[in-house]
């Protein structure tokens, strides 16, 4: 407790000697989840931002920046509303970035509203999250990204007329399965079937619905779960049935090869087709760097996946306002500086923030898993550019509010 | 004092009793910062204390008492949303008799068992509410929840403090008080004293004559009513509700939290809610990584020292001092 006070003491005299001597150090709240069931998905935030900061050591220009972590916790959104609320009301911080779960994005929204502090979400990925606030801008993705852009390419690249849709049943897989089904009936083809299989958080024994999804004969079998064991399951499932035999195509949004998981899903995972906006084996000098500095910092099994560089870009958002606004946040000004900010050295490619919605605009990479060295690697076949947040273009339900 | 004199003045008011409530108000003026927090400490103290009622005095165990806040929390949200009434008191008034039928519900049937069926049924129950509330999607907004609920002012003249909780404290500390005079009375009346005979020996007051079943299942609806209001509270402090007010996460932390503070005493919700969360709190302030490992060492050395929670520990030291124990 008298550590903590003296830390405390030393804040305070630290925060006024900084505002005192024209506000040179730019204060940056990240509230990410350290612990729990989302520690794994916080570290690679959490490292996608230290790598930022090695490989670009000169991008906050003169600003002295001072970064402070908040434990988000769980998906719960109080204990991250408190966190938030504290890190503008006691830490006086000028950013807010972080937010992994979309559920907290949504419960810490109307404080960055009525508090005026820009808020840069680095994962959170239900699609009408940035309307809740012009404070909110998106350097991550929705859900609408890969889906609505499969759906276009399952017609048009992987040349299928039906597909049957099969999607853990919670918002990311619902909001997939729009996604999906609003492209690829708009591109020509026709989905037979949905089929909802089990929650996120225990993984079904899929066989029943990978059945029912034979049974139809489409195509294409598009399947949205959460990384991980689940996808490991679909994929076990997906050769179980033989459906690859009776000419059955498994596709999906990137989320279902998710670098840091994708080792684990064995061979039979060979000629999955995925759609994401970032994978580790993407051919291009800023993401070579990244994963060479990534393996050499920590490990060479270790690898970056589409949330580490959500991470690395985010940060990469936030050096740009700070060295736009000359170390001197005001959040207007903030807002500004990131609508159509454009960024050519991310990982994933060249992306920019849409200045009507304050989402991401990026590629998509259509990719099919095949065995190189050894190893499952996604081999690039085809690149979707500058992809939107179709959601919002569309109006759909909420995003049109 | 006597000890028949003891016992029949034990309902009366001590002087010591002032000092949480006077505490409550300090922190409003000495901490204005800690306020959003310091009103998820009163919520879930008002659970806690709910969690008491049955838990302490009843001795019904039970894993699945967030179905009674979450079963509240959701009807403010859904009156809010869909049908415009967001007046906040009568909200409460609204999510008690609601969180309170669902207990006397399934109190009828669930109080039929005991034990280890009693704790499955009840985690049963709240399962079954959180799946409905997530497949009610148009209704509940699903596994995203309901944000930006709209409540009309306190009283028509103090708004709802998005940022900084002031009228959201002091409205959950004035609900929690007068929550915590029902549950005085309740436990200090005969009705109280058969809840704690029934605990203590359910064959003999079957003996008695004592019509247990139905005192049982009238304390688990007064109970979950009591849940129902912690619940409306959150829903309108937050201006928001979603599924994590259903979840088992919910009802083992405040049994941990009733457990820590001494359970079957009052003040144990008070003490054993502050105590946990204050804790965990700053542990997580001052390290965001690590801080579960000091909260599992604490519950340990509890777990082992203090079986009888932070109150009965107190008890103990006081006694050996000479003095009296606090009740």
């Amino acid at each position: 407790m008298k550590i903590k006070l003296t830390q405390l003491f030393a804040a305070a005299l630290l925060a006024a000697f900084a505002a005192g001597a024209g506000a040179q150090t730019v204060k940056v709240g990240v509230k990410l989840p350290f612990t729990g069931g989302g520690a794994e998905l916080g570290q690679q935030v959490d490292r996608g931002m230290q790598m930022f900061m090695k490989l670009n050591p000169t991008a906050f220009g003169q600003c002295k920046m001072e970064f402070v972590k908040r434990d988000g916790k769980n998906p719960g959104g109080v204990d991250s509303k408190i966190a938030v609320q504290e890190l503008i009301a006691q830490e006086k911080v000028d950013l807010i970035t972080g937010l992994i779960y979309s559920g907290n994005a949504i419960a810490t929204a109307p404080l960055v509203d009525a508090a005026k502090k820009p808020m840069v979400i680095m994962n959170a990925g239900t699609a009408w999250i940035t309307n809740l606030s012009p404070m909110i801008a998106r350097v991550s993705f929705s859900m609408w990204h890969a889906g609505h852009a499969m759906g276009d390419a399952a017609v048009k690249i992987v040349k299928a007329k039906t597909a049957v849709v099969g999607y853990s049943d919670f918002p990311p897989g619902k909001d997939s399965l729009d996604a999906f089904k609003s492209a690829f009936e708009a591109a020509g083809g026709k989905v037979i079937d949905e089929i909802p299989m089990g929650g996120p958080a225990q993984v079904p024994d899929f066989t029943p619905f990978f059945q029912r999804a034979k049974d139809k004969k489409p195509d294409v079998f598009f399947v949205f779960v959460p990384a991980g064991d689940h996808a490991v399951g679909v994929v076990k499932t997906y050769a179980a049935l033989g459906m690859r035999q009776a000419g059955i195509k498994l596709i999906g949004p990137g989320d279902i090869t998710q670098d840091t998981k994708l080792q684990s899903m064995g061979k039979d995972a060979v000629g999955l087709i995925t759609m994401h906006h970032y994978n580790a084996d993407l051919d291009n000098p800023a993401n070579q760097r990244l994963v060479a500095a990534w393996k050499k910092e920590y490990g060479p099994t270790s690898t970056p996946d589409f949330m580490g560089v959500q991470g690395y870009d985010g940060l990469a958002a936030i050096a740009h306002v700070v060295r736009t606004l000359n170390c001197k946040i005001d959040a207007d000004k903030a807002m500004e500086a990131l609508k159509g900010w454009q960024y050519a050295d991310s990982p994933r490619g060249p992306m920019s923030i849409d200045p009507a919605t304050r989402d991401v605009v990026m590629n998509e990479y259509l990719s099919e898993l095949v065995i190189k060295d050894g190893k499952l690697y996604q081999k690039n076949i085809s690149v979707i550019r500058g992809v939107k947040d179709m959601c919002k273009e569309l109006k759909v339900g909420r995003c049109g509010k | 004092m006597t000890a028949a004199r003891q016992l029949a003045e034990r309902h009366r008011f001590k002087w010591w009793e002032v000092l949480p409530w006077a505490a409550g108000i300090a922190v409003f003026f000495a901490f204005p910062n800690y306020l959003p927090f310091g009103t998820q400490v009163l919520i879930t103290i008002l659970l806690a204390l709910s969690l008491d009622l049955v838990l302490g005095y009843a001795g019904i165990v039970t894993l699945g008492h967030a179905a009674f806040f979450g079963a509240g929390a959701y009807t403010v949200g859904i009156l809010a949303q869909h049908t415009g009434w967001n007046e906040p008191f009568s909200g409460l008034a609204a999510a008690a008799l609601v969180a309170g039928v669902i207990g006397l519900a399934s109190g009828y049937v669930l109080l039929r068992t005991q034990g280890l069926t009693l704790l499955m049924l009840t985690l049963c129950t709240m399962a079954l509410l959180e799946e409905s509330a997530n497949m009610a999607h148009y209704y509940t907004g699903g596994f995203d929840g309901m944000p930006g609920l709209k409540f009309q002012p306190l009283l028509g003249l103090f708004p709802f403090d998005v940022l900084y909780f002031r009228s959201q404290y002091v409205y959950a500390l004035a609900v929690l008080l007068v929550c915590f005079v029902l549950v005085r009375m309740l436990v200090y009346s005969s009705f109280g004293q058969s809840l704690t005979g029934i605990r203590e020996n359910l064959l003999r007051m079957h003996a008695v004559g004592a019509p247990v079943r139905a005192r049982l299942v009238i304390v688990y609806a007064i109970s979950a009513a009591i849940a129902g209001v912690a619940g409306a509270l959150f829903t309108q402090a937050n201006a928001y509700v979603n599924l994590a007010t259903l979840g088992l996460e919910r009802s083992a932390g405040v049994l941990i939290m009733l457990i820590l503070g001494g359970y079957g005493r009052l003040y144990g919700a008070f003490v054993g809610a502050i105590a946990y969360m204050v804790l965990e709190h700053f542990l997580a302030k001052a390290y965001p990584t690590a801080w579960q490992l000091g909260i599992g060492i604490t519950l340990i050395v509890v777990a082992l020292y203090a079986r009888n929670g932070i109150l009965g520990l107190s008890d103990a030291l006081l006694r050996r001092l000479g003095g009296g124990g606090a009740q």
